[in-house]
């Protein structure tokens, strides 16, 4: 089971709190979308991704990017058992949109650096470590039900 | 000799001109980045059990991380040729510090955070992936030598 620390708690806590949804999740998928341009394959349905431009415009990547954090907000009220509150949703990611689960750690990077674009020197080392040991939790949890 | 860098004429030009907005910036990113790297991604420690501090913002932390941009600073001057621009800092790390590669993807990382929190409006996603690609061809032109 994984410890987390007063302030780890307290922090994850904090952050999501004070994000806008609308806007740290569009990011954070436009961003994966252009850095990391081979995990558009798994968005055809969406249109328009030819370039940056087009991505960050994009309102079926803005719709996504909203149901991407909103998902994450399941984790951070159920810190202490991620793994569990997270079954369906790794079933989901495995079986029917077969992801490959490599591609979370690239959300999961890009969403650390929209993040820190957000709260400037207030991601300190240790704010940005408990985010990402957060992230891994979630990874690790969506990557459970792989087989 | 070959160059294996495959950075596109728009890549160059794109970190060409971000690194001349935050180049004199250049000393304390490099001491954000290795700070953070040190706290979020402890097993680098084990490459600094020769200094007094390893906290953020300790004396060899703040010396170290300017040495580290002042490298970056040199890949960006020698862009067009990494390899041969870069071959007695490889020669370095591949014999006297011997930096299992894997680490330069984790600096790499924690740069890329520190310009998102340090300069979150010129840090978009056109000039997050340019970046990334250039730390990349970085990183590999410091491996070369390794075997």
């Amino acid at each position: 089971m994984v410890k987390w620390t007063d302030f780890e708690r307290a922090t994850i806590q904090d952050i999501f709190s004070k994000i806008d949804y609308g806007v740290v999740g569009p990011a954070a998928l436009s961003r994966c979308l252009i850095v990391y341009p081979w995990t558009q394959r798994y968005f055809g349905g969406f249109g328009n991704l030819y370039n940056a431009a087009a991505i960050t415009s994009n309102p079926k990547v803005a719709a996504h990017g909203k149901v991407v954090i909103e998902g994450l907000e399941k984790a951070v009220k159920n810190m202490d058992d991620i793994k569990s509150t997270y079954k369906d949703l790794s079933v989901l990611h495995s079986e029917k949109l077969q992801v490959d689960p490599d591609n979370f750690n690239l959300l999961a990077d890009c969403l650390t650096i929209v993040v820190a674009s957000q709260m400037g020197a207030a991601f300190t080392p240790q704010v940005h470590a408990a985010f990402q040991k957060f992230l891994a939790v979630v990874v690790a949890s969506l990557r459970k039900q792989y087989y | 000799m070959t160059n294996i860098s495959t950075l596109s004429a728009k890549d160059k030009e794109t970190v060409k001109t971000f690194w001349a907005k935050i180049s004199s910036s250049g000393d304390a990113i490099g001491a954000d980045a290795l700070s953070r790297m040190l706290v979020v991604y402890p097993q680098t420690k084990t490459y600094f059990s020769h200094w007094k501090d390893l906290s953020p913002g300790s004396a060899p932390v703040l010396k170290h991380g300017a040495t580290v941009m002042g490298g970056v600073g040199e890949a960006v001057a020698k862009i067009d040729d990494l390899s041969a621009g870069l071959l007695s800092l490889s020669e370095l790390h591949a014999f006297t510090l011997r930096v299992d590669p894997s680490n330069f993807k984790v600096l790499s990382h924690n740069i890329l955070v520190v310009l998102a929190l340090m300069f979150p409006t010129d840090f978009t996603p056109e000039v997050h992936v340019a970046m990334d690609k250039f730390l990349a061809a970085v990183a590999r032109a410091l491996s070369e030598k390794y075997r």
